[in-house]
């Protein structure tokens, strides 16, 4: 009996070792993130791209995250120590990884590494990005028709270019669609902090605001909606499909699965090369959350209408004629914005009230 | 029954041993909840406190431990005098961002001239921040007793807030594509705070973190203000009597601690992080009030508490990377141990009796 365990524990041993020897074979792909995994929005779906890439090659690749990793030397050293564990390929997923991410690629230059929403690239560094703004024109449409106040919210995280192209969108088709609305603009400075964010989203409640969109990651400002009764809002980087039908009337849901599939596959195929990627509602990478039953039946087939037109490339959120902030000349009559205009975005359209922190 | 009796006097033996023994809790409790997550208690625990200094990358790991260990025990020395005397600054992390915005700010108003005595400007630029921002709750408390744990804690965000406008507006890089952030300063040679020597990670805020150190020894031990600042805390009436002015105590404590923080806000700013952002802080400030305590105020222990802090952050990443332990396990890890110290110091002023003898 005595034996027999001994021997069982040595074959258990032995395939252990065994196991050990085939994680060599394995593809390790590691990710970075700046919330936990948990935060209901940008790093949960992060995450879940994450499990997409395991459940598509599951005994080839082990993944491996760390998660909560503050921007600058914090993320430098977790991006250095994957790197020095075997990661062939690292998703940095927070636009404060950038220089961290390019420095650590400097010395591993046979790993390769994919930055989320920066403009810097390498040899073994690329990037990657979603056009959310795309769906921000399908938010700013049900916004501008669903709002009784004409106020509408916006709880913006940093005022960096992604955050105010979403901003000019989402307030060009809420104008197009109701002409009186006007947009109350709040800076959190910060991608995830549920206090911070309901704060916010009270503070544009009392400010008369009755729809908030927000760029924030948690699903505070919805609470908050929530107890405030007769406030629309829109999941954010991830369905918060817990708050519909109402508060949650629809959302952004970011879907980094296809991406981060294909990258892998790249990595184990040896056709890896550094790109820089940039997808929209096509392609499928920014989806639309169902649009719940709250919002009447023929705005909701306006906004499908135009998140069509926008996958098949018929019509570009950015079309002329459009006018800066100060009334200078942004797009001619029929022009569209190139991307080098949207990628370095920093103003605000006509119309919007306040102006951009500095 | 078991009680508690007051020691008649504090227990020199526990003092010294209930760090120790907060450790060791720790680590037992700390196994115990990685257990119950599923993990390998014994393994999680070796690898937040071994690998990074023994294990197979040790060679990048403990270069690491000085860069991240270096802020928190250069503030907390600054801190433990205040502490000593009963002078609470619980603003260190505002200080630390100031001193952070004039230094960077005195670097990049020279870019890009390369000159030797920029480093030097900048450095005495971060300690004068520091004691300047230190300086407004040290005034509004000898000027007006306003209570400096409150202004101090409340500057904390008013220089967040600066710091957001700043990495914004001014110092913002004019060729960052209107990204917010400073240029990096790793890249400007004259205002780098690089490595002395290369791959040891010791940079100049590791220098000043051991000068701090040393002068903290001898001034509590060997000078007339070390003196009046133990006799502060110990016996303020004695004090009092010994003609410590209470005033330029709170100056001194406030204004050095402020200093010491704005320097190692400088040295982080211009070294690892290398650049101004809104999310530079990460809690440096708030992170050494408990290395202070941890060290038992005593410029020693602060050395060595930073050290066992920063392995604790640095063991604790390696452990979610390679165990998949979430981060609110580490950080409910590292809870624990401010928790048993606090706990276990109740035996350096009291003991433990049996028995109901004495009858309460």
């Amino acid at each position: 009996m005595k034996f027999a365990k001994l021997l069982a524990g040595a074959a258990i041993a032995l395939g252990l070792a065994a196991g050990g020897a085939l994680a060599q074979d394995k593809t390790k792909v590691g990710f970075v993130y700046v919330g936990p995994v948990g935060d209901g929005g940008w790093t949960y779906e992060h995450n879940q791209g994450r499990l997409a890439v395991e459940k598509e090659f599951g005994d080839k690749v082990e993944t491996v995250y760390v998660e909560n990793v503050a921007e600058g030397p914090d993320a430098e050293r977790v991006i250095t120590q994957m790197a020095l564990q075997g990661a062939n390929l690292i998703f940095t997923t927070s636009f404060g990884y950038m220089d961290p991410t390019i420095n650590v690629a400097a010395k591993f230059p046979d790993v390769k590494f994919e930055h989320a929403t920066g403009y810097k690239r390498a040899n073994n560094v690329s990037t990657y990005s979603a056009r959310f703004y795309e769906g921000r024109a399908v938010q700013g449409t049900i916004a501008g028709r669903m709002t009784k106040s004409n106020v509408i919210g916006y709880i913006g995280s940093y005022p960096i270019p992604e955050v105010i192209r979403g901003i000019n969108s989402a307030y060009i088709h809420a104008k197009k669609v109701n002409p009186d609305v006007q947009f109350k603009i709040v800076w959190a400075f910060t991608w995830f902090d549920p206090a911070k964010e309901a704060d916010a989203a009270k503070v544009l409640i009392e400010q008369g605001a009755d729809v908030i969109l927000q760029h924030t990651d948690s699903t505070a400002p919805q609470a908050a909606a929530q107890a405030a009764g007769n406030v629309y809002t829109f999941g954010q980087a991830s369905d918060m499909i817990e708050y519909a039908p109402a508060p949650r009337i629809s959302s952004i849901i970011d879907n980094w699965a296809p991406y981060y599939i294909a990258r892998t596959k790249a990595v184990m195929d040896g056709t890896w090369a550094s790109v820089d990627t940039w997808d929209g509602i096509g392609a499928g990478m920014v989806g639309i959350g169902e649009i719940t039953d709250a919002v009447p039946a023929e705005v909701k087939a306006e906004a499908e209408a135009l998140m069509a037109k926008i996958a098949s490339g018929e019509y570009h959120p950015f079309t002329g004629p459009l006018k800066k902030q100060d009334g200078s000349d942004f797009l001619g009559e029929g022009e569209t914005a190139d991307d080098g205009t949207l990628a370095g975005m920093n103003f605000y359209v006509e119309g919007i009230e306040g102006s951009i922190p500095e | 029954m078991i009680r508690l009796e007051k020691r008649p006097q504090p227990s020199r033996a526990w003092s010294m041993a209930t760090p120790l023994v907060a450790v060791l809790a720790t680590m037992v409790m700390g196994g115990l909840l990685f257990a119950t997550l599923g993990k390998n208690p014994v393994e999680a625990i070796r690898t937040i406190f071994w690998e990074p200094v023994f294990g197979e990358f040790a060679f990048y790991y403990r270069p690491q431990l000085l860069v991240k260990g270096a802020p928190l025990v250069l503030i907390a020395i600054g801190l433990s005098l205040g502490f000593r005397a009963g002078i609470w600054n619980i603003g260190a992390e505002g200080q630390y961002i100031i001193g952070a915005l004039t230094g960077a700010g005195v670097g990049l108003a020279f870019y890009p001239m390369e000159s030797w005595i920029i480093f030097p400007l900048m450095v005495l630029a971060g300690a004068f921040g520091g004691w300047a921002w230190a300086m407004i709750p040290a005034v509004l408390k000898t000027r007006f007793g306003t209570n400096e744990i409150l202004v101090s804690l409340m500057l904390v965000y008013v220089a967040e807030q600066f710091l957001a406008s700043m990495s914004l507006g001014l110092l913002k890089n004019p060729e960052g594509f209107g990204f917010p952030g400073s240029r990096n300063l790793q890249q400007y040679a004259s205002a780098h705070n690089g490595e002395i020597i290369a791959g040891s990670g010791m940079h100049w805020g590791v220098v000043a973190a051991l000068i701090a150190v040393i002068f903290a020894y001898i001034l509590l031990n060997r000078h007339m203000l070390g003196y009046h600042i133990r006799l502060t805390g110990e016996a303020p009436r004695a004090a009092k009597f010994a003609g410590v002015k209470p005033a330029r105590l709170v100056l001194f404590c406030l204004g050095t601690s402020g200093a010491l923080a704005g320097l190692a806000g400088l040295f982080e700013v211009s070294g690892p992080s290398g650049q101004v952002s809104i999310d530079f802080n990460v809690g440096y400030g708030f992170t050494a009030i408990i290395v202070a305590f941890l060290g038992r105020l005593h410029p020693v222990g602060i050395l060595l508490a930073g050290a066992l802090m920063a392995l604790t952050y640095i063991g604790g990443d390696i452990a979610q990377g390679n165990l998949g332990l979430p981060s609110a396990a580490i950080q409910v890890f590292q809870g624990m141990l401010l928790f048993f110290l606090l706990a276990f110091d109740l035996l350096t002023n009291y003991r433990i009796k049996l028995g109901t003898e004495g009858a309460l």
